[in-house]
């Protein structure tokens, strides 16, 4: 498998490691409550189809992405900067399916 | 007074050549990461050419001015080498120095590039890797970077204490390439 | 039987061989398989679970019967092709899997008791007891039915891993691999053309045809040299692409050193990893056998084989051959057998309107429904509407048609078409992003259409890469017709081979069939059909025909079973080259790590990092005593450690205080410059990730430590955290822990140590406990910490990493000289035990703040990492786990790390459990053993005796709980 890191170009996968849902970026307050914050650390979607994930390119530049991918054929759709990514996983999903 | 005694990372590990390839230790040189503040890419990359002459480089390159060069060293850093940064570097970015940090070889001679090959998964082509690029990826299990300095000449970093093990690694497939081209 | 001939075979270079002991002969450029042929053996080989005699099928890497062991101890490979394996001076092959010999092998008694072993048997027979499967029926199965053995010592041969990126990939270099080749090549491409035998030209090295005027094998060596001329073009030959994988990704395994004595260095095997934008899979196409009746024997093989024996090796398989096929490759070979010289018993074409002429015995509409003879061929059985024939034969030559080698297009769980004009099965275009197939792979069989499907291939793959290319001239070739009626499994009774590798028969499949393992996948694994090394290449097909006659359903709607990599085996040492010994992994030693060795201390791993356990003293005999006596060091004078291998991140920017702020629960913002404040970090889900202590350097400049063990999984979250869910905050931050050596002084006389070797002394009031600051030594600038992880008076001095031996050095006589010295991980484990200061043993990952008994540190005035998550229900209840110490009070007087807690009377079982012990030392200085460790509702039960049973080492005590910190509780010693 090979992730085209926007820094560094594509690259083999063994200098990645993954993380998991990119929800993880949209952190709840302390205050969300118990209902945000099990969606939160325990929700998962398991999707037949585009998928956005958190990858760590810990062997190239450290920067981490968000990859979106197709989990019935492994193509991935997109790949951003977490940095610019949107936090929130709506927006995304939407976005990789336009 | 103390007389402290300076050790570099590969102090009797190296040099060392097998068939057509050299594995080398530069002197130790000065070494600093240069990070630029949010929004002081512009700023910083004024003063670093004020104050040294160098381009901030892009991602994957290098730039080099008298008796220093800028290493892209990831994402929103680059490494300074070969000489003290300026002060006035600090007021746009963080700058660390590093000088102690890292364990840096020479490979060079004709087979570096196949040497590399069974070492790290970076596309070395002369297209993709031209002279002057840099990288950061692995050398085999290890994170490293990897810059080009010549046709048949490459810079390679890899963390101090790590040294033994890429000394180790870089030499067992400069067996192996040499093993092949006498073979 | 060699014979005359213009092959490629080089008759000035006699090369000598051993097989199963006896001295042979052949020449330069023969395989295994030619040479004993040539010899006149045909007997190679004994079935896998009939151990049936059997001899060479085919010429190729799809050979499922001759396989032979070479070499011998570690450098001794079993089941190698002997269609594959080129003979070398010395070369010393031995059959496998019969016993005492080859030719008379105890085990073919098997064979008698067939009727009772066919498909399912295992499952049937070996049911009962249970308990007899691992224990008696296994074994005896394992030693009865087999391949090759490993020899079971350690590997002495070398193997390598590389990589490689290309434009174009070509996968084999028949007419349509070396027509891609040629046309990407010269369009610039850089172009790497991989080929599984040692030379390039496929099927065009065997057969007798003509390209561009000149015999095909001469076009196929022009166009070799053409190509290794050309800079832009890799030839990697005796290199088998094995898999393929996402992105354009391919494993390859090319055989270095199989070819040759091993030579000082050579790796045997590589395996590479090729990255190309584009693939021409341009793998040929795999000759089927028929089934019929005891058609395993030796002597019966493929025609394609036999031409390729006769054509390149100038080898006749046989004194009287007969050919048998359903299409035209059978007149092929008879063809190429009378050219040859070699006499041909009979031709039987199954096609009955088939016609010849040649002048042989030609049966057309006929069948070969029989053999006969012991360990080769006698004679066959011909059947046909008039009537049954016996010719006598020693050779027989079959062709059921070709299977297009499209594995590879497969490998990504694409599935293929059914063809019904080629019979056979053709890959669908797309299965695999970025292949494209040309030639026999793809269902062309004529030698004009591979040419012209490897020209085209190439050009789709230039077009998609941006490389603009035209068709080229075409060299002129053979451009005839596939014909064939399919043909599997001829009518008729005993027992007919489907798979001969794994002893799979029509009977079978059949038997399968009725017992309702009607799914393909099904079938595969009730017979074991497909299952062996060969993977069913010779077989899959032929044997989901049947299954598809049997089940009535059709061809396409059987379907075939999976594919999967790798193509032909690899052996697991290639794979994992260069992993063993120091190449398992990095191997991370302190400045100090020479001295420590010179010093005979034994070595402890900590993640990757190598750390002494304790430095012996002459006349200690024990780890203890010199344990006991490096803690003395620390309570009574001073020790030195290092500590280098704590992580340490250098935090800068304006919003740096916010930033720790957020990473950890307590308060970094309010921590005065010069000071240094202890830490814990939580993770998203609340429970505790790391801690550590943090020193201000200046108003927007940190420096965090982390544990040894945590520091990458730290650097990790910190990069989440600040571009992900922090991503505004102005900070930036690197690892500095290679950067500096730091070294732990401790104990009463620690700041005397130091002002020995300080530039400028410190005292009690300039330096406090938890201060930090600039400091030199010798002219070099360094830091220094007050902090302690003993409850010492205790300093970390840190300096750049090159001075770090020297430092090291200078620290330890200081010491000595003081009536204290260095000291290793077992006394830093019992002196902070003795404080109660927790490590991962404790922060296991399972635990909260509120478990290590630091819900004060959580701070109310601000939101942080897992402070949501850290106050959801079931995370602060009174009864939950929590941290306590405890000392043995019972007769046995002794703690054990991983034992578990009951209640006083309670019985020792897991619904009893109470908690579990973490850390556990032998403390000289309280002359007990204490522990740390995790017991139901803990704080409240100061004072209790609970009971501890380690399960696994048998020891069982009681002791009381008590406050985890079992020295100078009010931590006065450290603020001395």
């Amino acid at each position: 498998m090979r992730i085209a890191c926007p820094l560094c170009g594509e690259r083999d996968s063994r200098e990645f490691s993954y993380k998991g849902a990119a929800l993880a970026l949209g952190y709840p307050s302390e205050e969300a409550g118990f209902e945000a914050w099990d969606d939160y650390l325990h929700k998962r979607d398991n999707p037949a189809g585009p998928t956005r994930e958190l990858w760590y390119h810990g062997s190239g530049c450290t920067a981490w992405l968000v990859v979106t991918r197709n989990t019935m054929t492994h193509e991935i759709l997109s790949v951003e900067l977490a940095e610019d990514a949107p936090e929130s996983a709506q927006e995304n999903t939407q976005g990789a399916n336009a | 007074m103390i007389d402290l005694v300076a050790i570099s990372p590969c102090e009797g590990l190296l040099p060392l050549t097998v068939g057509a390839v050299t594995l080398s230790e530069p002197e130790m040189a000065p070494l600093a990461l240069v990070a630029p503040m949010k929004g002081k890419e512009a700023s910083l990359a004024k003063a670093m050419q004020a104050a040294h002459g160098l381009e901030w480089p892009a991602a994957g390159e290098t730039s080099k001015a008298d008796g220093a060069e800028l290493i892209w060293f990831g994402r929103a850093q680059a490494l300074f080498v070969g000489a003290e940064p300026s002060a006035k570097l600090a007021a746009h970015a963080a700058v660390t120095d590093q000088s102690d940090a890292w364990t840096r070889v020479l490979l060079e001679g004709a087979g570096a590039r196949d040497v590399l090959a069974r070492l790290c998964p970076l596309d070395m082509r002369d297209t993709a890797f031209p002279v002057g690029a840099t990288a950061r990826s692995e050398v085999f299990h290890m994170q490293a970077s990897i810059t080009r300095l010549g046709d048949d000449s490459w810079h390679i970093m890899g963390f101090r204490s790590m040294a033994a093990t890429l000394v180790h690694d870089l030499k067992r497939a400069m067996e192996s390439v040499a093993a092949r081209t006498q073979g | 039987m060699r014979i005359a001939g213009k092959g490629l075979i080089n008759r000035a270079k006699p090369v000598s061989f051993q097989f199963d002991g006896t001295t042979y002969q052949g020449f330069e450029g023969d395989t295994l398989a030619s040479a004993l042929l040539a010899n006149g053996v045909k007997l190679v080989a004994r079935s896998f679970k009939y151990h049936r005699p059997r001899g060479v099928l085919t010429a190729g890497s799809e050979e499922p019967n001759a396989l032979v062991t070479v070499g011998h101890g570690g450098s001794q490979d079993p089941n190698v092709r002997a269609t594959t394996q080129e003979i070398y001076e010395g070369l010393d092959a031995r059959s496998q899997n019969r016993w005492p010999s080859l030719a008379h092998d105890v085990m073919a008694v098997n064979d008698l008791a067939a009727p009772f072993l066919g498909a399912g048997f295992y499952y049937k027979t070996f049911m009962w007891p249970k308990a007899f499967w691992e224990k008696l029926y296994e074994p005896i199965i394992r030693c009865a039915a087999g391949l090759g053995a490993i020899s079971g010592e350690p590997i002495t041969d070398k193997f390598e891993r590389a990589y490689a990126h290309c434009d174009v990939l070509v996968v084999g270099s028949g007419p349509a691999g070396l027509m891609a080749a040629l046309t990407a090549g010269e369009a610039g491409a850089d172009v790497i053309l991989t080929e599984e035998d040692s030379l390039l030209g496929g099927r065009l090295l065997s057969e007798n045809g003509q390209i561009d005027g000149m015999p095909a094998r001469d076009w196929a060596n022009a166009t070799a040299i053409k190509l290794n001329a050309m800079s832009n073009v890799r030839v990697m030959a005796r290199t088998t692409v094995t898999g393929a994988y996402d992105g354009g990704t391919y494993g390859a395994l090319e055989r270095v050193g199989h070819h040759c004595e091993m030579s000082d260095g050579l790796p045997k095997e590589c395996f590479w990893r090729i990255v190309a934008k584009r693939t021409v899979l341009a793998a040929g196409a795999i000759e089927r056998p028929v089934a019929f009746q005891n058609n395993d024997r030796p002597g019966i093989m493929m025609a394609s084989a036999v031409r390729a024996y006769v054509n390149r090796w100038n080898v006749a398989p046989g004194k009287s051959v007969a050919v048998f096929g359903n299409n035209d490759s059978a007149h092929d070979t008879a063809a190429d057998l009378l050219a040859a010289g070699v006499h041909v018993c009979a031709l039987i074409d199954s096609r009955p309107d088939a016609t010849t002429t040649l002048d042989v015995p030609f049966y057309a509409g006929a069948q070969v429904s029989g053999s006969e003879g012991r360990k080769e061929l006698e004679a066959i059985t011909i059947s046909r509407a008039s009537g049954i024939d016996k010719v006598q034969a020693d050779c027989l030559a079959m062709s059921g048609g070709w299977n297009p080698t499209l594995h590879l297009a497969c490998h990504m769980s694409g599935r293929p078409d059914w063809r019904e004009d080629i019979a056979a099965f053709v890959p669908k275009p797309g299965m695999v992003p970025g292949l494209i197939a040309a030639g026999a792979c793809n269902g062309a069989f004529s030698t004009a259409a591979c040419l012209g499907e490897g020209a085209g291939a190439a050009l789709a793959a230039l077009e998609a890469i941006g490389l603009k290319a035209k068709m080229p001239k075409l060299p002129a070739s053979e451009d005839r017709d596939y014909s064939i009626s399919p043909l599997w499994a001829v009518a008729g009774k005993g027992r007919a081979w489907l798979d001969f590798q794994n002893d799979v028969t029509v009977k079978d499949v059949k038997q399968a069939a009725v017992e309702n393992f009607r799914s393909v996948e099904h079938m595969k694994r009730y017979t074991t059909q497909g299952m062996a090394t060969d993977q069913g290449k010779n077989s899959n097909v032929q044997a989901l025909a049947v299954l598809a006659d049997a089940t009535g359903r059709g061809i396409p709607e059987t379907g075939t079973t999976t594919y999967r990599p790798p193509f032909t085996p690899v052996a697991i040492a290639a794979m994992a080259a260069g992993a063993e010994d120091k190449g398992f992994a990095p191997e991370r030693f302190t400045t100090s790590h020479r001295l420590t060795v010179k010093a005979g201390a034994p070595l402890i791993e900590a993640g990757l990092w190598y750390r002494p356990s304790f430095f012996p003293l002459k006349g200690e005999t024990h780890w203890r005593q010199s344990c006991d006596r490096e803690v003395g060091y620390v309570r009574e004078a001073v020790g030195v450690a290092d500590v280098s291998t704590l992580g340490k991140i250098d935090i800068k920017g304006r919003d740096a205080a916010a930033f720790l702020d957020f990473l950890y629960t307590n308060m970094f913002s309010s921590l005065k410059v010069g000071r240094v404040r202890y830490g814990l970090m939580l993770r998203e889900d609340g429970h505790v990730m790391d801690d550590g202590t943090t020193a201000r350097l200046a108003d927007d400049h940190f420096v965090m430590t982390t544990t040894t063990a945590a520091a990458g999984q730290v650097m990790q979250h910190m990069e989440l955290v600040s571009q992900g869910m922090k991503r505004g905050m102005d900070v930036r931050f690197t690892s500095v822990t290679e950067h500096w050596a730091q070294f732990a002084v401790a104990g009463p006389k620690a700041r005397e140590l130091l002002n020995g070797l300080l530039d400028a002394p410190i005292d009690g009031e300039s330096w406090p406990f938890m201060a930090c600051g600039d400091i030199s030594i010798g002219g070099v600038k360094g830091r220094l910490f007050r902090i302690s992880f003993s409850g010492e008076h205790a300093y970390e001095v840190a300096l750049p990493a090159r001075y770090g031996e020297s430092l090291f050095a200078t620290l330890r006589a200081r010491a000595e000289a003081l009536g204290g010295g260095v000291y290793g991980m077992e006394a830093l484990n019992v002196l902070r035990i003795e404080k109660g200061f927790i490590t991962h043993a404790e922060i296991h990952g399972r635990v909260t703040a509120f478990d290590v008994g630091m819900q004060g540190m959580m701070s109310k005035k601000k939101d942080f990492m897992g402070k949501g998550a850290a106050s959801r229900p079931g995370l602060l209840e009174d009864d939950r786990e929590q941290l306590v110490g405890f000392k043995p009070t019972g007769v046995v007087k002794q703690l054990t790390a991983g034992a578990h807690l009951y209640n006083d009377g309670a019985e020792p079982v897991r619904a009893n459990d109470q908690g579990y012990l973490t850390s556990v030392a032998f403390s000289p200085t309280m002359g007990t053993f204490l522990g740390l460790g995790f017991l139901r509702g803990g704080r409240a039960r100061h004072g209790e005796t609970v009971k501890m049973v380690d399960h696994v080492r048998g020891i069982e005590t009681t002791c009381e709980v008590c406050h985890p910190v079992f020295l100078d509780p009010n931590g006065e010693r450290a603020r001395d």
